[in-house]
């Protein structure tokens, strides 16, 4: 399946089928962090993505002045 | 995964209410926090006029669909900060959402406006751009109010940036801010009342609904953000919710069940007397405000010493 994240924008690639809440365990990105979307819909930690997805994963936290 | 009120299909676990959601009953459960944290902290009533500060970001965004699905009279209030490209995308995603949903928008222009742009202001004033730039969107929001005869001004601070405002304070003791740091800021000596409402939910918790209720938002972060001191306690914040789910709530909220009240009453009495700017006129604690303290460094006139090329000026001496 391909990955994309943002901020900054990069790609990877991984070679099988995965579940949602494990592909952000390998990726090493904090749950709390992070939506993964599929086909823009959001899709639930265990949905397992099949290995030709496309997947977004998209960081949540904002900073800046308060 | 099942949603806990109709047992269909969820797409969206919430670990610190231990339950999953649908996309219908998500978005329920976000307003429903949002109603709950105006009535219990008295934020809104039904006639108020509400004011939003709007970024283009998924919280302000979020602020405006929930507030106005409430049923309360919204209007936005963007300033355009200069920040290059950011700047220009931010506004874009501001004037369609606003456009899409009749919202009445106001927009300010610090470059136009002001003379002054947050990148090259803020270096000048010899100012942090995230200082630099807070500064400048409290005092055009209280303004804006105040012009336009607002009874409040809300803003899409969320209970990530609560906690994480709180941390910072904690760790370095800043009693003064701790006291003053709660959900709803009264109206006093010409400011404008002050409101959070969306305390109850967390930076995933907006996404996810500006998701759900496809509301586009600027997504990319603000490049002048980078190393912010706040990012850092988020994600200390979030790296300890994975463990502790609720942590981050409890954290907030415990302080404002417990501890809040101890430093508000020290921090009232810490108050400066209020005048008005000689300048501008707006309220503040000294002769000049500190907006326009910032407005005089950052469009001062660069000395031609500066002006000069670093070699000039090694070459010189």
């Amino acid at each position: 399946m391909i990955v994309k994240m943002r901020n900054p924008n990069r790609e990877v690639e991984i070679d099988r089928s995965m579940a949602v809440g494990d592909l952000l365990t390998a990726l090493d990105l904090n749950r709390e962090a992070h939506l993964v979307i599929v086909d823009g819909e959001l899709v639930p930690r265990d949905m397992v993505l099949a290995r030709d997805s496309v997947v977004e994963i998209r960081p949540v936290i904002s900073g800046g002045s308060l | 995964m099942k949603c806990r009120v109709c047992r269909g299909p969820a797409v969206i676990d919430v670990r610190r209410h231990n339950a999953n959601f649908c996309r219908e009953h998500f978005i329920k459960l976000c307003r429903d926090q949002v109603a709950k944290a105006i009535s219990e902290f008295d934020m809104l009533q039904p006639d108020d006029r509400v004011l939003i500060a709007v970024s283009g970001g998924k919280d302000s965004l979020a602020l405006c669909d929930i507030l106005d699905h409430l049923g309360y009279q919204v209007e936005g209030f963007y300033i355009s900060l200069g920040i290059g490209d950011y700047s220009q995308e931010s506004r874009g995603y501001v004037e369609r959402f606003a456009e899409q949903r009749d919202l009445p928008l106001i927009v300010d222009d610090l470059p136009i406006d002001y003379g002054f742009d947050i990148p090259h202001g803020s270096k000048a004033a010899r100012r942090a751009p995230c200082s630099a730039c807070g500064l400048s969107k409290r005092h055009l929001f209280d303004k804006a109010a105040r012009k336009g005869g607002y009874d409040v001004v809300a803003t899409g601070h969320n209970l990530d940036d609560e906690a994480a405002v709180l941390m910072g304070n904690t760790l370095h003791w800043h009693t003064e801010y701790l006291g003053r740091q709660a959900p709803v800021l009264p109206a006093h000596d010409g400011f404008p009342k002050k409101v959070k409402p969306l305390v109850r939910l967390t930076e995933r918790d907006t996404a996810a609904y500006c998701l759900l209720r496809d509301i586009d938002y600027m997504v990319e972060e603000c490049p002048m953000a980078e190393g912010n001191r706040h990012l850092l306690y988020k994600s200390a914040l979030n790296d300890i919710e994975v463990s502790s789910p609720g942590a981050k709530h409890s954290f907030y909220f415990g302080f404002l069940q417990r501890a809040a009240q101890r430093f508000a009453e020290a921090a009232d009495e810490e108050m400066p007397a209020i005048r008005a700017c000689s300048q501008c006129e707006a309220p503040c604690s000294s002769d000049l405000c500190a907006f326009c303290r910032l407005v005089d460094r950052a469009t001062a006139p660069v000395p031609i010493r500066m002006m000069q090329s670093p070699s000039a000026t090694k070459a010189k001496t």
